[in-house]
């Protein structure tokens, strides 16, 4: 179900916690699981919950509550625009929307050959490089213009 | 990067994140000389609670008397959780000073697990900052490599194992008993309390929780001395403390600045409103400080007993900063918005109570407000406030009664008028916040 | 002790009370949705709201702890205004369309919004609307109305004991879910519905059939396990329309079993027998009560003078009452025939010559919860006992260790400590050896009857007898299993030795709601009578058969349907009729079942609950006692002249029942017979929705993942040894008893057995419930 590499990462996570503490890296697991699978299938949380040792609604629990996790298939690009009021006051919402009219799609929609998904998102905890915006979870490109913008989209395109 | 400051001074490097420049700036002398020393752990509680410490998370509690709360004599482990979930819009110093410094956070972890005898500890990095929770593993590993955490410290009986936990997108998480069930690997739902976490927390074990930039300054509190922290700031405010400045200055980003400097210097520091606009209003403390008017932050001092008195609070210090194109019905629905997002579901007042709030701020931005609107929207608040289990009740309220407070005409303008006081163009030229089909 | 006051009152309350349990116990009621004693605290709902002196905000008062000198005032102003402005945000995304909603006039949402609620609504946007889910065919949903209070998440994982609910997404988006597609499971499933403080969770067999008002409630018993399960049955119009717990504290507490409670369904079963048959060549006829009732006596008559009286069997029911089957052996006994029997699935009668009383639990209900060492020998104790083992998970919370002899170790939803998983023939070994490995620990000799038997302690049975040995209150249960075993009496012996040598209480938890009754209404065979099994190895040429069905409630179905199908006579007093009864009765009298008759069960600790009629009987149905009084009357038998059950109870009942309740056998003598080398063995759990005639008939819980057809099952390495993989079908042979089911691999049994489970029409073509079977592919 996930790769051996997966499965190496998430039993160093597990590794961080007390013995009888595995759920504690059920985040961690279903990150990763996210990562390898692109998504959270029910299969995947089911499971991240065997490998746990956790019932399969605790997991679910979890991935429905913090908003980084994907419970339907996104684009190979997800970008997450900042538009909270710091950020906002200084173009978040612009970039939002520049983003929506290159990419052709709104919050929460993916482009029809599946690349790019766009989803809004809250405080970043960057606010002084704003506007942020967040690439697939993991990489924050900082005091975004047009410019920087068309370059990234460009480079995204590619992969 | 700033270089002037406590914690971040001398951060302008290009690796100012290393173990070794960490030390050449004088990192982990403290520890060293605790361990050396063999330091009684209540001389470390007591140096803290002379530097008068205040929580820098949100709550500014004295952090030395939070740590004399630990049971001493407890049988098993206790933990340390270090919070490192900055999701405060506004709110932006950890990320920094993990990104910059983070052996300072784990020495003032190490010190911390010492003087409480802690046998473990978490960080909690925000969700969204995966880069530098990939940065602190790596400095998690160059200190245990350093023997500087983990079993035996620096030779010695103390032991003390740090770990890096990754939040995943919750603001709640921020909320310390929210952040120990995320740990614990489930919702981050908030406990209710007692009991508090110091005789009921991570798994059930006793815990203290601080803030990135509080274990952060102890380090700084030993080297110097508590007094000496202490006369930095003010009396009752002690120390240096970061603030994150954001929205319409030239130059947003974050200041280290003595507790008690005037709001004035840090504007300027900050480069000074954008545009050479004017200043129209300020939140102090992070979204959910009272937002101020112009008038009154000028008049005030950054320390957290100014700005309470000017009916607000100094919160995570993240401040931020609306100039005269800013539309206040507009701002405070995007802050709604927040809260009604990010409300965690389990208490009532808060989980119907955020959404009835921002749908009511919604309508009147899109000039379909009532005449009762603002009693009703102050009367909502008054029944989330202090009725639920965390403070995100109080938190998602206070902008809410406090933009009305202020901006009354604002509000009943665009209730009258279906449309903004500010008009579109002025806040294009300026604010950013887009601009609704009714404006 | 603290002294408070709250609202003016001085109380007294325990150290590490709450407000809400303060105020309970000055009998102030404070409101509330999340709260619920036998639940966690959650504190979520904030309805509790209640001014505390000098707290700066309102408290939740089922979160708060009481303090020395705290002033509460739970009706105060400001408490009131807290719980107003509570009650208003729970309103606003709530429908408020009450006459539609099932809940209705028994939903504490709208009697606390009368109380509490403002005139009209504030709030003008947009409610928010909850998809509905699919939790199985016992629980209904209408997911808008639910308020999020948590309970029955709460439920499922602390009572039930496996989170079957959460509560997945956050904040306005948060909903009460299963996980995608899965269905609510548990056989407490139920109890969810009375938890659901609103309409979101309802019955769906009751769903719409009748307003809470319509109804008539009265009080009954449990007629299935051996808890006595209290319960409140209404009806409307005479007909049984739901079942609700009757709330005691010291047997199931507020809960009930989706058995207790969903079995009423089958009162209403097509299959019910209402009116009095007869078969005259071969062919049934209706005919009058008269005419039946004279037909079965001279019947009976007939085969006493050709035969002797000792060719009659009488065979009841241990979910019979009381009154039931005490009527049933005086019949017998009156007719010359000491032939009586109600232990239908019992093979081990041994102990019976020895016996000091009736087999009992040996322990009050209640005092589970006191328990800090148990042993369970042989017992599906999840499903055979669901309350009773909710019990036992509630101990183990608090220390209880539970071990565990068997060859099932299927999933309790509860720590198991240590267990030895052996197979049937080896259940007596293995508690020798503990009773070995606990005089050893405890460095007392043992009992001389077992001495000389070669037990060797092995790992299991040490570790089973070191967590005996240290405990202060200590139990030794024998399930189900234990009980039908082939060598019971040797097994009720041992149990009793462990008990005496760990200081604790040794019991039979007893399978059925009159296991216990049976053995005080004098429904077992005489001296010189037959028991059960001998009524069926030794067939008789009559039979009177009170409420059993021949194929599914014995201990060997293929025996009891050719010894019943050979006899002359049988006269079957039954509620329903079935294929097989139509086959080997030749009188058919409608009986009532539990709801239409009054009567008595002795639960589990040997407490007498009497009942009455909750219902009319249906059609020319007649409760049983007075059909057998009746009877009684046609033969001219003595002493059957009584004017209502109470005297039949009384009778039946006379003295103090706790000095009959004793759990000694004597004269019973140990063997060490090996089981047959490489022999397959049969285990059979009675699956919980088949275990008697009535729940069998209820569709909604035939309708359950409890309810699956049977597969036979047996551990992956006894499959190997049978050359089979998993998922193949098969043919099980006993003699020449034989059935075909698919087989699957389950390590959650002993090597060398089989389980294949009984009372299931796809199984009830085989033999004995324990004991060899054979297995080959098909
Ligand atoms: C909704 C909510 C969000 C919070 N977010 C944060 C946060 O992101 N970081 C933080 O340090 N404290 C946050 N807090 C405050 C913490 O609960 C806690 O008071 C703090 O971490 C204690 O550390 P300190 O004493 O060092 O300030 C939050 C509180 C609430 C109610
Ligand atoms: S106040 Fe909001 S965030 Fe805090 S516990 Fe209640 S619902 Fe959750
Ligand atoms: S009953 Fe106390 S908060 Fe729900």
């Amino acid at each position: 179900m996930l790769s051996q590499e997966s499965l190496q990462q998430i039993d160093r996570e597990i590794a961080k916690y007390p013995p009888d503490q595995k759920q504690s890296a059920v985040m961690s697991a279903l990150r990763i699981a996210q990562v390898e699978k692109g998504w959270l299938a029910n299969e995947t949380i089911e499971f991240v919950a065997g490998y746990l040792g956790m019932p399969a609604i605790a997991v679910y629990e979890v991935a429905s509550f913090y908003n980084m996790y994907d419970l339907h298939p996104v684009g190979r690009h997800k970008i997450t625009v900042c538009t909270n009021l710091p950020c906002a006051l200084s173009g978040g919402v612009h970039v939002a929307e520049y983003l929506k009219e290159k990419l052709g799609i709104d919050f929460n929609e993916t482009t029809p050959d599946g690349k790019f998904t766009l989803k809004e998102g809250e405080c970043m905890g960057a606010c002084g490089d704003a506007p942020v915006l967040l690439h697939n979870n993991h990489r924050m490109c900082s005091w975004m213009t047009r410019e920087k913008i068309d370059q990234m989209l460009a480079e995204l395109d590619g992969k | 990067m700033s270089t002037q400051g406590m914690i971040l001074a001398g951060c302008d490097g290009d690796r100012t994140w290393r173990l070794q420049d960490y030390v050449a700036r004088g990192g982990y002398s403290a520890l060293r000389k605790i361990v050396a020393d063999k330091t009684p752990q209540d001389n470390i509680i007591a140096e803290l609670k002379a530097s008068v410490l205040r929580g820098r998370g949100g709550a500014g509690f004295p952090t030395g008397l939070k740590w004399s709360f630990m049971p001493r004599s407890f049988p098993g482990d206790k933990y340390l959780a270090c919070n490192s979930d900055e999701g405060e819009p506004g709110t932006f110093k950890d990320r920094d000073i993990l990104r910059y410094n983070p052996h300072a956070v784990i020495e003032g972890m190490a010190i911390a697990a010492y003087a409480m005898g802690a046998a473990r500890g978490y960080n909690y990095i925000h969700g969204e900052i995966f880069e530098i929770y990939q940065r602190f593993e790596e400095a998690l590993a160059e200190a245990r490599e350093a023997k500087l955490i983990g079993r035996n410290i620096l030779g010695s009986d103390f032991s003390f194992e740090l770990f890096a936990h990754h939040g995943y997108g919750a603001y709640i998480c921020g909320e310390e008993t929210a952040l120990l069930e995320s740990i614990e690997g489930k919702k981050g739902q908030p406990r209710f309390k007692p009991p508090f976490p110091a005789s009921y927390g991570l798994y059930g074990k006793p815990t203290t929780i601080n803030n990135t930039e509080t274990f952060a300054s102890v380090p700084f509190i030993l080297n110097m001395g508590g007094e000496a922290f202490l006369n930095l700031g003010k009396p009752n405010n002690g120390g240096m403390k970061l603030f994150s400045v954001s929205g319409h200055v030239n130059r947003p980003g974050n200041y280290e600045i003595p507790l008690g400097t005037p709001f004035s210097e840090l504007l300027e520091m900050a480069g000074g409103v954008r545009g050479g606009r004017k200043l129209k209003a300020v939140i102090p403390g992070g979204s959910s400080a009272p937002v101020l008017p112009a008038d009154v932050i000028m008049g005030c001092t950054m320390d957290y007993d100014s700005i309470s008195k000017a009916g607000s609070m100094l919160g995570s210090g993240a401040v931020i900063v609306m100039d005269e194109t800013t539309c206040m019905v507009k701002a405070l629905e995007r802050l709604s918005y927040f809260y009604y997002e990010e409300s965690c579901g389990q208490c009532t007042p808060c989980r119907e109570g955020t959404g009835w709030l921002y749908k009511v701020v919604h309508r009147i931005e899109h000039g379909e407000g009532r005449p009762d609107d603002l009693d009703l929207l102050n009367s909502v608040t008054g029944n989330i406030m202090g009725r639920t289990i965390c403070a995100l009740g109080d938190a998602a309220s206070m902008p809410v009664q406090s933009f009305i407070k202020h901006f009354a005409s604002e509000f009943e303008y665009h209730i009258e008028n279906k449309k903004c006081l500010v008009p579109p163009e002025v806040q294009h030229a300026g604010s950013n916040i887009y601009v609704s089909p009714s404006c | 002790m603290l002294e408070i006051e709250i609202d003016g009152q001085q109380v007294s309350v325990e150290d590490g009370s709450t407000v809400m349990d303060a105020a309970h116990q000055a009998g102030i009621y404070i409101p509330h949705f999340c709260y619920h004693k036998k639940l966690s605290i959650a504190a979520n709902c904030r309805m509790c709201l209640v001014q505390v002196e000098k707290a700066p905000k309102p408290l939740p008062a089922c979160a708060t702890p009481v303090t020395a000198g705290m002033k509460v005032w739970t009706h105060s102003e400001a408490a009131v205004k807290a719980q107003k402005g509570v009650m208003e945000f729970l309103l606003i995304n709530h429908p408020l369309d009450c006459p539609i909603c099932d809940q209705g006039g028994e939903c504490q949402l709208q009697d606390l919004a009368v109380g509490y609620g403002g005139v009209a609504s504030r709030y003008q946007e947009e409610k928010r609307v909850v998809f509905n889910k699919n939790l199985g065919s016992l629980v209904s949903t209408d997911m808008t109305r639910c308020i999020n209070c948590t309970r029955c998440v709460r439920f499922t994982v602390e009572i039930a004991g496996e989170m079957e609910l959460g509560q997945a997404f956050r904040g306005e988006h948060a909903e009460i879910m299963p996980f995608i597609e899965k269905t609510v499971d548990s056989e407490l499933s139920g109890n969810i519905i009375d938890l659901c403080p609103v309409g979101a969770l309802t019955s769906k067999p009751f769903r719409f059939s009748a307003r809470t008002w319509e109804m008539s409630r009265r009080r009954s018993v449990s007629p299935h396990d051996s808890l006595g399960a209290n319960l409140i049955v209404q009806t409307k119009h005479d007909v049984v329309k739901r079942v609700l717990p009757l709330e005691n504290e010291e047997l199931n507490e507020c809960w009930l079993s989706d058995k207790d409670r969903f079995s009423y369904e089958g009162l209403n079963s097509d299959e019910r027998l209402t009116t009095p048959l007869i078969k005259q060549d071969g062919e049934w006829k209706a005919v009058d009560w008269q005419a039946a009732l004279e037909f079965a006596a001279s019947g009976l008559r007939g085969i006493a003078k050709d035969y002797g009286p000792a060719a009659i069997g009488a065979l009841g029911s241990p979910h019979a009452t009381v009154e039931e089957l005490h009527l049933l052996q005086k019949l017998a006994r009156g007719l010359g025939s000491g032939n009586v029997d109600f232990r239908l699935r019992q093979t081990d009668f041994r102990a019976d010559a020895g016996r000091a009383g009736a087999p009992w639990l040996g322990m009050k209900v209640a005092e589970t919860g006191e328990l800090d060492r148990l042993l369970v020998v042989g017992s599906f104790l999840r499903k055979d006992h669901p309350l009773l083992a909710q019990r036992v998970r509630q101990a183990t919370k608090r220390g209880l260790l539970v071990s565990v002899v068997g060859p099932n170790a299927e999933e309790w939803l509860l720590p198991v400590r240590a267990r030895a998983l052996v197979a049937p023939s080896a259940l007596v070994d293995t508690l020798a050896q503990i009773v070995v490995a606990l005089a050893a620990e405890k460095g007392v000799a043992i009992d001389e009857r077992l001495s000389g038997f070669p037990a060797q302690a092995g790992d299991d049975a040490r570790a089973i007898a070191a967590s005996l040995a240290s405990g202060r209150k200590v139990a030794v249960w024998l399930g189900n299993l234990a009980v039908q075993d082939q060598r019971a009496a040797e097994l009720q012996l041992l149990a009793n030795e462990i008990a005496r040598l760990a200081g604790g209480t040794a019991g039979v938890i007893g399978e059925a709601a009159n296991s216990v009754g049976g053995y005080l209404a004098g429904a077992v065979p005489s001296a010189d009578g037959l028991d059960a099994r001998q009524q069926i190895e030794q067939p008789r040429k009559a039979y009177v058969l009170l409420g059993a069905e021949p194929e599914l409630d014995f201990a060997d179905p293929a025996a009891t349907v050719a010894a019943l199908g050979g006899a002359q006579l049988v006269v079957a007093l039954s509620a329903f009729v079935s294929p097989s009864l139509r086959e080997v009765a030749d009188v058919l009298l409608p009986v009532a079942p539990f709801a239409e008759t009054s009567g008595t069960f002795v639960n589990a600790e040997g407490r007498a609950q009497s009942f009455v009629a909750v219902a009319r009987p249906q059609g020319d149905t007649r409760p049983a006692w007075k059909v057998l009084r009746v009877l009684g009357n046609v033969l001219e038998l003595a002493g059957f002249d009584y004017n209502d059950s109470e005297a039949v109870r009384d009778e039946a009942l006379a003295g103090d029942i706790a000095a009959r309740l004793d759990n000694r056998v004597d004269g019973v003598a140990l063997s060490a017979v090996a089981a047959p080398a490489g022999a397959l063995e049969r285990v059979a759990d009675v699956p919980i929705h088949f275990a008697d005639p009535l729940v069998r008939r209820a569709p909604a819980l035939q309708r359950t993942r409890d309810a699956a057809a049977p597969v036979a099952r047996a551990s992956r390495a006894t499959l190997a040894a049978l050359g089979l993989a998993g998922g193949e079908r098969v043919r099980l042979a006993q003699g020449a008893a034989r059935a075909e089911l698919t087989i699957v691999a389950d390590d959650k049994l002993a090597d060398g057995c089989v389980r294949v489970a009984a009372a299931h029409p796809d199984t009830a073509t085989l033999g004995a419930l324990s004991g060899a079977i054979s297995v080959e592919r098909i």
